[in-house]
């Protein structure tokens, strides 16, 4: 029992150190990224490469002042950070990051780098808990009191709850092929071979998913949210110091929750095509598989952001129940027929 | 219920630690309150209206309705989803049955123009 | 239409009676004196007789002569596109009753350079649908452009003293539009370039109504102008539209000259129309940067900075400043280029087509972008050319109108160019038509790079430019004509013109009065971007907040020239 609850603890400090450190370490690459992308230098002076550059970030808004409008509705104002950056935190908990079904700690068996294995509804919590953050988002734009942060709010309800249909109709595919719940058996079902990848088995899907995605994240082209030459900040303008921190560590842990995920689910997670290792160098390398896979995602994140223009908010809308709904059901029938005539194994 | 502890433990992290870092900045930072500061920020106009007083358009309900639609719809699919491959070709028509009364559902909402915004 | 007999028989026609319209001889255009009683009823037969055709009102401005007996004058500067000819309409009026009629039911460019007049002369303009201050604050009192107007003086404003639209003030009342709400997007507004504030009722995210609100940079330059010598008047016009400032400092001297009756000498022009292309391809550069950034792109934004930094490289090696120039001086230029000057502007013609190649491969297939832009803040030919519109903005709209090529001035004639148009009159089509700008500038820059003459920078005239520094030292006479140009400043024959010329937003006019001292009567700037952005409140109506971001970053309005 209580070396059970040891090798738990160890995950989730794993896994939480690991968020922690992924935040600055993204906020880095966002703005080296965009400086290589747009010709520029971008943050050079903090350290080798500017690497602390987000150390020196959180500790400026650590000593801002906090202002809190006055006629802002108190509680909500407080609440809507802490669901946001909470929510984007537990959603971690039932990713598998590696493999290591043959290895135990305490003499427990460790059941692969994922704080949750015995969950046996993993991708139904992880959508669960993510459609949570829309709650984040319109508190803070309906409690400050703000027309910018209200709209902004509503902005991104309507947004997060339309996109959130195609993401889940894209996942359904998934599950199909899969016949579980559970996110290791995704996995598993992927591996062997790049063409057994849902990416390949299902393009649609996965395209689906990874527009939705964006559109989850409120990144560019869909950050209508904050959209800051329209809505100057959205949600978020009346946010200062750690408050303003929360919902921007948020926003990166929601990118790293949906890179962690498409690879998970439709790139094949930890594995490797064609290497079976075992034992705890089968894990080391899983995870490092898994985190290079994530890595290109969340690459891709940054590359997009700088390089295309923002929807209007009919457009977006337009795209979400016009484009991808139809193209998420059509998924569905690809693999239901492809299923039941046995092309996909 | 084992299998709820690791999420617990979690939840427990994910709500402390923004709790712990605001206080943390509270405790830092220094404080020059001021009546102006605390205006709700339109642009450096003084707002002739307040936000909670204004109503939404009818406009967000109505997408919000939907996809109260919708996603009970995908909800309903899901179980079946994972019990494809033993429901086979039964499972896989009597779903199609449903998928398919939704499409006209879909249809009809497109044909009366709630899914266009302006 | 090409001789002014044949336009005053056809204004005869109509109005035969001298005592109402009577022809003012002489002068740089065909100026007439109106009786303030047919004003309006002229100005619709100027603009709907064929033969006179003149659909553009540029420009109106008042102008105030406190020793004559009609001491107000309404000045109407107007432009035929068709056959290309203008005239000027004033209208004298008494100290004690300042009242004209107004001439917005004919053009509706007049609205705001009568609200303008208002504020800033008290020419009451009687039928204005809106006539109240527009570049003064509402709680400001007094007339500023009067001559018996004290600048000294201070105005102390309380807090809480701010201008709504009156239907800003409704609408919580309004049973019609009870899901609407009112939402200032400026002054402080990311988007809002310069300082500009825009009223806007909002149907969800849809504009149903719209007001702008301007002035918060007006310094009165045309106050300031009034106590200063002709040639100190340049830097102020620098921060006319500081995107672009060499451009307002060449139109000036371009004025200045025209009623002085010189003209600078021929490498002077060279260097005008080199560094002024080079200032238009920054100011359209800035514009569609400012534009895509406000749609969401930011890296062409920077990308086009980029270029805007080589370019100001080239400029501040000219004389030394990099956003106000000060380069230009009435005859002339102050210094002459240095020796470096043309590999410098080498260097921009390779790279500036290298970065704007790079924007228009990320943006002007871009899906995403099209869809914003395309139809989006459309307006007609007819309409825009009602509301006053020129430049880029009026050639989106399929009017090839260009002073460069319709009035040729500096040896524009002389160069081969191209002036593009597009016909969507949409915001993609004001982006086209400047990107196709940027290369047929750097075509012009390339042609007069290689025609540069050798020669004199500014020309030798005693009562216009100084003498050169050596001389003062050396030279008796020279020394005279220093001190008598530095304390008297230089004497410009009574008269008036109105210069105008082809600036980066459209027609840059400046209509100068002169006394005969040392120091202008009246000037009265004609921002290209005042008349277009006039429309903007019009054009909101049906689009939603991410267009009226989308139209403005379009029209590029620049705070400092409508503000003045």
């Amino acid at each position: 029992m209580w070396a059970e609850l040891a090798v738990t603890t160890a995950k989730v400090v794993v896994v939480a150190l690991a968020m922690v450190t992924t935040v600055p370490i993204m906020v880095w690459v966002e703005r080296r990224g965009a400086a290589f992308i747009q010709d520029r230098l971008g943050p050079n002076r903090v350290g080798p490469l500017g690497l602390f550059q987000p150390v020196i970030d959180v500790v400026k808004l650590i000593f801002k002042e906090d202002v809190t409008p006055a006629a802002a509705n108190k509680g909500l104002y407080y609440l809507a950070p802490l669901i946001s950056l909470g929510v984007a935190m537990v959603t971690f908990i039932v990713i598998p990051f590696g493999a290591g079904h043959d290895v135990s700690l305490f003499g427990v068996p460790l059941r692969g780098l994922i704080v949750a294995p015995d969950l046996n509804v993993g991708v139904l919590y992880l959508l669960a808990i993510g459609s949570l953050s829309v709650y984040g988002i319109v508190l803070a734009g309906w409690s400050s009191n703000n027309k910018y942060s209200l709209l902004g709010g509503l902005r991104s309800s309507a947004q997060l709850i339309s996109y959130e249909l195609a993401m889940t109709l894209a996942v359904l595919g998934v599950l199909m092929a899969t016949g579980s719940l559970h996110l290791s058996d995704v996995v598993a079902r992927q591996s062997g071979a790049v063409w057994h990848w849902n990416a390949v088995t299902q393009v649609i899907g996965f395209a689906v998913f990874l527009v939705a995605a964006f559109a989850e994240t409120n990144r560019l082209p869909f950050d209508l949210a904050e959209a800051e030459t329209e809505l100057v900040a959205g949600y978020h303008v009346e946010y200062s110091s750690m408050k303003f921190a929360c919902f921007f560590m948020a926003e990166y842990l929601n990118m790293a929750t949906a890179s962690a995920l498409t690879v998970t689910l439709f790139f094949g997670g930890g594995t490797l095509p064609g290497v079976t290792l075992t034992g705890w160098l089968g894990l080391f390398v899983s995870t490092a598989v898994f985190v290079a896979k994530m890595c290109f995602f969340l690459w891709l994140f940054v590359w997009v952001r700088w390089s295309l223009p923002r929807f209007r908010y009919d457009q977006l809308m337009q795209l979400g129940w016009k484009g991808l709904l139809p193209l998420a059901t059509l998924n569905l029938v690809w693999v239901g027929i492809a299923m039941t005539m046995g092309w996909l194994r | 219920m084992s299998a709820y502890i690791p999420i617990l433990l979690f939840i427990l992290v994910a709500v402390s630690f923004p709790i712990i870092t605001i206080l943390i900045a509270k405790l830092v930072q220094a404080g020059r309150h001021d009546p102006v500061k605390a205006e709700p920020y339109e642009c450096g106009i003084k707002p002739t209206s307040e936000a909670h007083d204004t109503r939404f358009s009818v406009r967000y309900y109505l997408i919000a309705v939907l996809f109260v639609v919708f996603d009970v719809e995908t909800v309903f699919l899901y179980p079946w989803a994972v019990m494809f491959r033993k429901l086979a070709l039964f499972g896989f028509i009597e779903m199609f049955v449903f998928l398919a009364i939704l499409v006209v559902g879909y249809v009809y909402a497109w044909r009366r123009g709630a899914l266009s915004w302006v | 239409m090409g001789t002014r007999e044949q336009r005053l028989a056809a204004i005869r026609k109509s109005f035969p009676d001298e005592a109402l319209v009577a022809e003012v001889p002489g002068g740089d255009l065909q100026t007439f004196r109106v009786d303030r009683k047919v004003l309006v009823d002229l100005a619709r037969h100027l603009k709907d007789d064929p033969d006179l055709d003149f659909k553009l009102l540029l420009d109106v401005c008042g102008v105030d002569y406190p020793e004559r007996a009609e001491r107000f004058e309404s000045v109407y500067h107007l432009s035929s596109l068709t056959h290309g000819h203008r005239i000027r309409l004033k209208v004298p009026m008494p100290a004690d009753a300042p009242v004209v009629p107004s001439v917005y039911p004919v053009w509706r460019s007049a609205d705001w350079f009568e609200r303008e007049a208002f504020d800033l002369m008290g020419i009451l303009f009687s039928g204005h649908p809106n006539l109240k201050r527009i570049l003064c604050h509402p709680a400001f009192q007094g007339h500023a452009l009067r001559k018996d107007y004290d600048p000294g003086q201070r105005w102390l404003l309380r807090e809480g003293e701010q201008d709504e639209p009156v239907w800003a003030r409704a609408v919580q009342e309004d049973e019609d539009h009870f899901e609407t709400q009112v939402l200032n997007l400026g002054p402080s507004h990311p988007a809002s370039h310069g300082t500009l504030r825009t009223v806007v009722r909002l149907d969800g995210e849809v504009i149903t109504q719209a007001e702008t609100e301007i002035g918060y940079l007006h310094r009165c330059f045309e106050k300031m102008a009034e106590s200063h010598t002709w040639n100190q008047v340049i830097p102020y016009t620098d921060r006319l539209n500081y995107c672009s400032s060499m451009m307002n400092g060449v139109g000036y001297a371009l004025a200045v000259e025209k009623l002085l009756g010189v003209e600078a000498p021929p490498r002077a022009q060279s260097i005008r129309i080199i560094l002024s292309e080079l200032s238009r391809v920054m100011d359209h550069i800035v514009d569609i940067g400012a534009n895509l950034n406000d749609i969401g792109a930011m890296t062409p934004f920077l990308y086009m900075y980029e270029a805007r930094e080589e370019l100001y490289t080239v400029l501040e090696a000219c004389c030394g400043s990099r956003l106000t120039m000060s380069y230009v001086r009435v005859g002339g230029v102050s210094h002459d280029v240095p020796a470096d000057f043309g590999e410098g502007v080498r260097f921009i013609l390779k790279r500036v087509p290298q970065l704007v190649a790079d924007m228009e491969r990320l943006i002007t297939e871009n899906r995403i972008f099209r869809q914003r832009t395309e139809g989006v803040g459309k307006l007609s030919s007819e309409d825009a050319i009602d509301w006053g519109w020129t430049g880029p903005c009026l050639r989106a709209c399929g009017v090839p109108f260009d002073v460069r090529k319709s009035y040729p001035y500096m040896g524009y004639d002389q160069l081969d160019f191209k002036v593009p148009i597009a016909h969507g009159g949409d915001t993609f089509a004001r982006y086209l038509v400047r990107v196709e700008e940027i290369k047929q500038s750097l075509r012009i820059v390339e042609q007069a790079l290689e025609a540069m003459p050798p020669g004199p920078i500014i020309i030798s005239d005693h009562n216009v430019a100084l003498p050169a520094k050596e001389k003062v030292y050396t030279e008796m006479e020279s020394l005279i004509w220093h001190f008598k140009l530095v304390m008297e400043g230089m004497k410009v024959p009574a008269g008036e013109v109105y210069g105008f010329t082809e600036a980066a937003n459209g027609e840059l006019g400046y209509y100068i009065v002169s006394d005969g001292s040392g120091k202008p009567y009246r000037i009265k700037v004609r921002p290209p971007c005042f008349a277009i952005f006039q429309a903007y409140p019009h054009m909101l109506k049906g689009h939603m907040i991410p267009d009226a971001v989308a139209i403005l970053g379009s029209l590029n309005v620049i705070a400092g020239e409508l503000d003045r």
